[in-house]
């Protein structure tokens, strides 16, 4: 049921206090003035309490269980970052506040900025972009602002491997570069055959992730470095998968330039139904005049907003980014540590082996061997011997109370899941998982129908999205 | 040993054992080891970092709000308790991208929902499920009209929020897109002589705001009237103030955006917000982000999944509409419990009371003698001189537990002793009456 079915003429949800001024005659033209209410739902505080927790009961999320969303990094939350993001402190404080009163947010973001330029070994960072795509778009335009502050104005391509989120080429292009699409090799990883193909003067950015996501690291990221360096290109390195090499290696050291976090991942913020996020941009000393305004100034004990910064892409957005989002990230940091951070890397990479083994037994693995913080595996030989599908397997452990991995993606694997346990998920979870994955291709190999029939325990069933977009229906229907 | 790190000693050996490697070490075959270790203090205790934290935040300073009389963007409105309550939720907290439909259906029908709130406001037939914010929106509604008419001159009136209308700028550059200001007028509105003058065959779209960010209300009839028919018609919005104005639908709007803050979101220190983004149905292939939509399931069952997807990024890669990938889908949850709970009339008082206490505070600063800098109609916020020095005297209220109107100069240059001031339902006769003091 809708809240708009609930809904009766006349009930309300909230009264409002009398500010004892009097009521002045609204001073506009008369076709200015708004006819009729818009239709709002007429519910009572009650009803509305009931409605979002019942819808909240139809939800999968961390706190409920198992959730191996490869690339998407969807570890544990915890709730002090939560009750400290909500310090009336830190969430009643108004953007435009004089700086002499805001303080302790200056300086948390001063300090988280600071942080985050150890743990990628940066030398200048940006907290304000609002999610990982809005930094590759931030570092894009950085790129261009470089490029062409040298009076370099040739360099119109990006180089992005096959393998790369869909952001990557989405983000090059909206900074106005054409996308070359590198093919992957056999191993996974970059082809340095195939790079050098595409490398001449006129590639302005390298993109690359790293572990890329295939869960590989790129063995040859040194020389990859040095042949786009050779070039005059920047090497960008996207952070969704930071998590991994966490207290041993850093997108600095390897060469890179520029850099952008999720720290709704790596830094363990919520991912709220899909966001808010937030996206730092971190650079090297000969990018960091590029970086977009405002930037967060220490003078001996004091912090201010510097807005004068000529050659700065600009604003990418109002404010200075998702700052409820930064206090979570600052107050993971604190908890965790240098100690626990290094812990948080090998235990997500060890976690991934140990499942990929697991699964191996189950499912052939698109790329064996050692792999980082999440794998890839293909369901393609049961496909062919049964028709049972990589999406019906998915709806299937819907079933068994468990998050499907992420299916279809990267695509140049067939029939895949990329799976990622992060290190919050235990042995004895991660051996459920494989004794349910096993129990399903079981249950395909015996009645394939059945598994095409899935999912049968969920609050719905298998939903048509192909006529969901065909006759779209955008917005509840008051004339039902 | 780490709290949310379950592994035992014991079970670490096991996993090695079954991977076939004899030690951690053994994992990072692959990976130059660069650093030992970050310079970085250790971990901490839960009771010392909240003590630590806390300490940090008393650096600010939190006015009461019945004090605050800043606006520019970010509001300060009563939050029902039950949005706090029922938004911080953890099944919605901790989800994640409504990838699996099945499981998702929290998530899913309270941003149809949310979707079906907006259209109803801005009298537009979509709305996406959420931007980061107003001035990400705009830029965003800024290339999607050069999607629709192939036309890359955008005229934008100057009395756009300065941030958002920067932000479209840093969005437009690249892409060839210029955008142009054009010129109000004493009454703080659009110069329709000076719009006219500039729309060229070249003009992908016109862009208004409605209230503007001097808080002035534009004709938007009178606007559409000098449009061309291909011209794209972007409106930039307040939500609360469109229940007593008109909806921009009704006056042939293309695309409404805007900033959600104040449908029951903290300030945040101005962030995260949301960015309301809505337009008409025959526009909808062209414009960013994600929307949800109904259906229904294999027993006949209604249900909601992510739409029209082939315009996103992560199918269309270097061709999609936009970039953007993670929204603000929680916010448009906390927007959505707001709007049910305050309901139609509630939220209709909630703006008659934010014009009424705006209106008080005018007509009493002009009894004092001071000038409003326009004489347009104005709905929660309005500029006036505030004489000489108003920057140290901002400084001086904030002291005593005032956050006075905003001095404008810093976000606009001409505006030298001018300020822009807001009031909301949340201040009272008393508190105005306290500002006016200083006066």
């Amino acid at each position: 049921m809708t809240i708009f079915e609930i809904s009766k003429e006349g009930r309300i949800g909230f009264q409002l206090p009398d500010n004892n001024i009097k009521d002045f005659e609204i001073n506009l033209p008369e076709h200015l003035l708004r006819k009729s209410l818009p239709r709002l739902p007429q519910v009572s505080e009650v009803d509305v309490v009931r409605h979002y927790t019942n819808l909240s009961t139809k939800n999968y999320s961390v706190d409920v269980g198992f959730y191996p969303l490869g690339s998407c990094t969807m570890k544990y939350n915890p709730k002090v970052n939560e009750k400290v993001a909500s310090f009336e402190e830190f969430s009643m404080i108004h953007p435009f506040q004089p700086h002499e009163t805001v303080q302790g947010a200056l300086k948390l973001m001063y300090d988280l900025k600071e942080m985050l330029c150890e743990i990628t070994g940066m030398d200048d960072m940006t907290l304000i972009p609002s999610a990982g795509a809005h930094g590759e778009l931030t570092g894009m335009l950085i790129s261009r602002a470089y490029h062409l502050s040298r009076g370099d104005t040739k360099r119109t391509k990006v180089i992005v491997p096959d393998s790369a989120h869909g952001t990557n080429p989405a983000s090059a292009r909206m900074a106005g570069f054409d996308v070359i699409e590198l093919k992957s090799g056999p191993d996974g990883r970059v082809d340095l055959n195939e790079l050098e193909k595409v490398l001449d003067e006129t590639v302005a950015v390298i993109m690359l992730t790293n572990p890329n996501t295939l869960g590989l690291f790129e063995k040859d990221i040194l020389k990859i470095a040095q042949m786009a360096h050779e070039k005059g290109a920047l090497l960008y390195y996207d952070g969704a998968n930071l998590n991994a090499i966490l207290g041993r290696t850093r997108p600095g050291d390897m060469g890179f330039d520029i850099v952008h976090l999720n720290l709704h991942k790596t830094f363990s913020t919520p991912h709220g139904m899909g966001g808010p996020g937030s996206g730092p941009v971190g650079v090297k000393k000969h990018l960091a005049k590029f970086l977009p305004i405002p930037e967060i100034v220490k003078t001996e004990d004091k912090y201010t907003l510097n807005y004068n910064k000529p050659e700065s892409i600009g604003f990418i957005r109002s404010y200075f980014g998702n700052f409820s989002v930064m206090v979570r990230a600052y107050t993971y940091i604190k908890t965790m540590g240098k100690d626990g951070l290094k812990r948080v890397g090998e235990m997500a990479v060890l976690n991934a082996n140990y499942l990929r083994v697991k699964v191996s037994k189950i499912m052939d693995i698109a790329y064996p061997g050692i792999c980082m913080h999440e794998f890839v595996s293909t369901c393609e030989k049961l496909t062919k011997e049964t028709g049972v599908k990589a999406l019906d397997i998915a709806k299937r452990l819907l079933d068994y109370g468990i998050h499907a991995p992420t299916m279809y993606f990267p695509l140049i694997v067939h029939e895949d899941f990329m799976i990622e346990p992060t290190e919050t998920e235990s042995k004895d979870t991660l051996d459920k998982f494989a004794q349910i994955l096993e129990k399903i291709f079981n249950e395909a190999r015996e009645n394939p129908e059945l598994i095409k029939g899935a999912p049968y325990n969920t609050p719905v069933r298998r939903l048509d999205d192909v006529s969901a977009s065909r006759k779209p229906v955008f917005k509840y229907n008051f004339e039902e | 040993m780490h709290r949310y790190i379950p592994h035992t000693e014991e079970e670490i050996k096991e996993m090695l054992k079954e991977i076939g490697i004899n030690s951690i070490e053994d994992l990072y075959m692959d990976v130059p080891k660069t650093i030992e270790e970050y310079n970085l203090e250790n971990g901490k205790d839960e009771f010392s970092v909240l003590k630590e934290i806390k300490s940090l935040s008393k650096l600010n300073k939190v006015f009461e709000p019945e004090k605050v009389f800043a606006g520019a963007g970010i509001y300060f409105h009563y939050i029902p308790t039950v949005v706090e309550t029922l938004s911080n939720n953890q099944n919605f907290v901790t989800a994640y991208t409504p990838y699996q439909a099945e499981v998702s259906q929290g998530t899913l029908q309270a941003l149809f929902e949310y979707q079906t709130m907006m259209c109803e406001l801005t009298g537009m037939d979509v709305a996406n499920s959420s931007m980061y914010d107003g001035a990400t929106a705009l830029a965003e509604a800024m290339l999607m009209a050069v999607r629709i008419n192939n036309k890359t001159k955008i005229l934008a009136a100057g009395s756009i929020n300065p941030e958002f209308l920067a932000t479209s700028k840093t969005y437009c550059t690249p892409q060839n897109i210029e955008i142009e200001t054009v010129k109000w007028t004493e009454s703080g509105t659009i110069d329709l002589e000076d719009l006219k003058s500039k729309i060229d065959d070249n003009t992908s779209a016109v862009v208004v705001g409605y209230p503007n960010f001097f808080g002035i209300v534009e004709d938007l009839k009178q606007i559409k009237e000098i449009l061309p028919d291909n011209v794209v018609y972007i409106v930039v919005s307040e939500p609360i103030a469109l229940s007593i104005l008109e909806a921009p639908g009704k006056f042939g709007a293309d695309i409404v955006v805007g900033e959600g803050q104040s449908l029951g979101i903290t300030p945040n220190y101005g962030g995260p917000g949301i960015g309301f983004f809505t337009t008409l149905a025959k526009h909808v292939r062209k414009m960013p982000g994600r929307i949800i939509g109904e259906t229904k399931d294999v027993d006949g069952k209604k249900g909601y999944v992510m739409i029209l997807q082939t315009r996103e990024q992560h199918i269309r890669r270097a061709k999609a509409t936009s970039n953007i990938c993670s929204n603000h889908a929680l916010m448009a949850l906390k927007n959505a419990i707001y709007m049910s709970v305050i309901g139609p009339e509630g939220l209709r008082k909630v703006a008659r009371m934010s014009y009424n206490a705006t209106h008080y505070l005018a007509e009493k600063l002009v009894e004092k003698g001071y000038n409003l800098t326009f004489n347009g109609p104005f709905f929660n916020e309005f500029v006036f001189n505030a004489g000489e020095n108003y920057y140290e005297k901002w400084k001086t209220m904030a002291n005593e537990g005032i956050l006075g109107p905003l001095p404008l100069e810093k976000a606009m240059p001409n505006f030298k002793n001018s300020a822009l001031a807001c009031c909301t339902e949340v201040n009272t006769k008393e508190s105005i009456d306290e500002l006016l003091k200083h006066f």
